[in-house]
């Protein structure tokens, strides 16, 4: 592996998606999920994301910068990402940032990037936990015009490039690509280290840096190209059918039965 | 005003045509008849001829080919440039993508290459008839919320999530155009090799092409307790799938996860057992066309999305369960 490196992972702060339906409150009205009762974390992709750059940085010298994005983030969150290994934290933050979609989520990281200048490999994961959308890592690859592969399960940097395990329905592919690269991460990778209670208060008052809109120069006048036009919580017309019976054996029979009725087995 | 027309559909080719693409295709002429347009499909690969030609009784009006050694397998770069020159030419309204994994890579790049705006695993289209824009509803939030979205930009892409839309039927009545799309693809534009693809020997059917899928949860209370899940799928010759707890905690590997970190299914039958229904699964089989549910918990979430419901233990439901679906063959 090749030392002195630099890797930019992106990061978005999202409501704990482990939480309980319940826990997500969907308001029609200003088409807004309210979380209820469950805390910010970093999305699960994102820390799969962090987890491939610092096992790069376990193998081999390289500096780890975290970006992330929003209205207003929550700090204690973000920094989990310092206390694991990451060497900088950059946030932006601005007003303007609230509801962006992906394209001009993807503009805005671009020119982040760009102002931070060196990087080896960018990394995202595949997609955000809350809007789903799948698209801000390769969009950035797109607006940087540098190579992008997607769903990586296993990602390493070598002297001459980037090697990739591409996560296949039916295995996987490996494919190598150029520095500088970007690469979205999937789960299949694995989960984020912990970090011990010494190591976050070992970075509890390490500086970050913070950003706006105007330190940027993105121009956020307009971007309502994509409209979202409704929000609503799914409706299940599906009044669960209990099935009853005496004992286990009966409920197994005619559960059996109904299937084949309703022409299913 | 009117210059984008035609709802153009991406076909996806493994051996032959792609389920993805049937499906595509179905929704892609309902698209273009409401708006009075063509339907368009593009197919790229190297020697796909034939592919090209039966795509023709699928429905569309139009095929175009883009045949070229260097797209023999996908990649990524240059099926991106041939696809935005093909827009150049044709300047489709809407634009169709599965889902999939060539999907996932190439409707983002291709959507940015354009300047326009995509979203992704939709599980409804349809046109709204003031506008004559597409309206696109996804899940999103883990299936906590659907959101409907319009673009205001064109061409309109989505991707839409695999069997949420029923396979166009083949008819050979059909009558359609195969046009060679000539593009020279230089080279240098590909940036990134495939070394090797590895097959890795998934035990039966893929969970994404099941159309049973029986999966475990929390519930099973252990790896020896999938033993009955994986009897039960194979009895059904469907697919073994689990919701997370299982796959964290090393009973079933992680490749079977079904849920918003894992894999996102739409089988005909959903078998859940043990599964409390955590939103996070939810997400990731909600969907399913009939979900059964097995739980000793009668108020455990998942029943919410049941449609037929079983409170009691697994370990006493299933041998029943499976000893008369044995009959029932």
């Amino acid at each position: 592996m090749k030392e002195g490196l630099n890797i930019i992972v992106c990061v978005k702060q999202v409501p704990d998606p482990e939480g309980p339906p319940s826990a997500f409150e969907v308001d029609s009205e200003s088409k807004k999920v309210i979380p209820k009762g469950i805390p910010p974390v970093m999305s699960p992709f994102d820390e799969n994301a962090l987890e491939a750059a610092l096992r790069i940085k376990d193998e081999a010298a390289c500096k780890v910068t975290v970006l992330s994005m929003g209205k207003r983030l929550a700090k204690p969150v973000l920094r989990k990402s310092l206390a694991v290994g990451a060497d900088e934290l950059i946030l932006l933050e601005d007003n303007s940032f609230e509801g962006l979609d992906p394209y001009w989520t993807a503009i805005t990281l671009s020119s982040a990037i760009k102002r931070i200048g060196t990087y080896d490999l960018v990394l995202t994961g595949r997609q955000a936990s809350d809007w789903n959308a799948a698209q801000v890592g390769p969009g950035i690859s797109e607006i940087l015009k540098i190579p992008s592969v997607t769903l990586a399960r296993k990602v390493e940097l070598r002297e001459d490039g980037v090697i990739v395990e591409r996560v296949l329905p039916n295995g996987y592919e490996v494919i190598k690509a150029p520095i500088p690269s970007l690469v979205t991460v999937s789960n299949e990778l694995g989960d984020l280290r912990y970090a011990g209670i010494k190591e976050i208060k070992a970075v509890q008052n390490k500086p970050i840096t913070t950003l706006c809109a105007s330190d940027l120069k993105v121009d956020l006048s307009q971007t309502d190209q994509i409209k979202l036009l409704k929000l609503y919580p799914p409706v299940w017309d599906r009044k669960c059918n209990f099935i009853e019976g005496q004992d286990a054996q009966e409920i197994g029979v005619a559960l059996a039965l109904k299937l084949r009725v309703d022409k299913v087995v | 005003m009117d210059e984008y027309r035609g709802v153009l559909v991406f076909c996806e080719v493994e051996e032959n045509i792609a389920p993805i693409t049937l499906e595509l295709l179905q929704v892609g002429r309902k698209l273009a008849d409401d708006l009075g347009v063509e339907l368009l499909t593009v197919v790229l690969g190297s020697d796909i001829k034939r592919i090209a030609d039966e795509l023709v009784y699928f429905g569309p009006d139009k095929v175009y080919v883009i045949d070229d050694p260097l797209l023999k397998s996908y990649n990524g770069d240059a099926c991106t440039t041939v696809l935005e020159r093909l827009c150049e030419a044709l300047n489709p309204d809407i634009i169709l993508f599965g889902q999939t994994s060539v999907g996932r890579d190439l409707a983002p790049r291709l959507s940015f290459r354009l300047k326009t705006r995509l979203t992704t695993d939709c599980i409804d289209l349809s046109i709204d008839q003031d506008t004559k824009l597409l309206l696109q509803t996804k899940p999103v939030y883990g299936g906590n919320a659907l959101a409907v979205y319009v673009c205001e930009v064109k061409p309109q892409i989505v991707t839409v999530r695999s069997k949420t839309m029923s396979p166009i039927a083949y008819d050979e009545n059909r009558k359609g155009e195969v046009i060679e799309f000539d593009t020279e693809i230089d080279e240098l534009i590909i940036r990134t090799t495939v070394i090797e693809k590895v097959k890795e020997e998934a035990t039966g059917i893929k969970l994404e092409d099941a159309d049973i899928i029986v999966s475990g949860g929390r519930g099973i209370g252990g790896p020896d307790g999938f033993e009955q899940i994986e009897e039960l799928s194979k009895l059904l010759g469907g697919a073994v799938g689990a919701s997370r707890p299982p796959c964290d905690l090393g009973w079933a590997p992680s490749t079977h996860q079904v849920g918003l970190t894992g894999k996102i299914v739409t089988p005909n039958l959903y078998i859940a057992v043990g599964i409390s229904g955590a939103s996070q699964h939810l997400a990731g089989m909600s969907e399913s066309k009939r979900i059964v549910a097995i739980n000793k918990d009668s108020k455990a979430n998942i029943f919410k999305v049941a449609h037929y419901g079983v409170v009691g233990d697994y370990k006493d439901i299933l041998p029943a369960f499976i000893k008369k679906l044995g009959e029932l063959k």
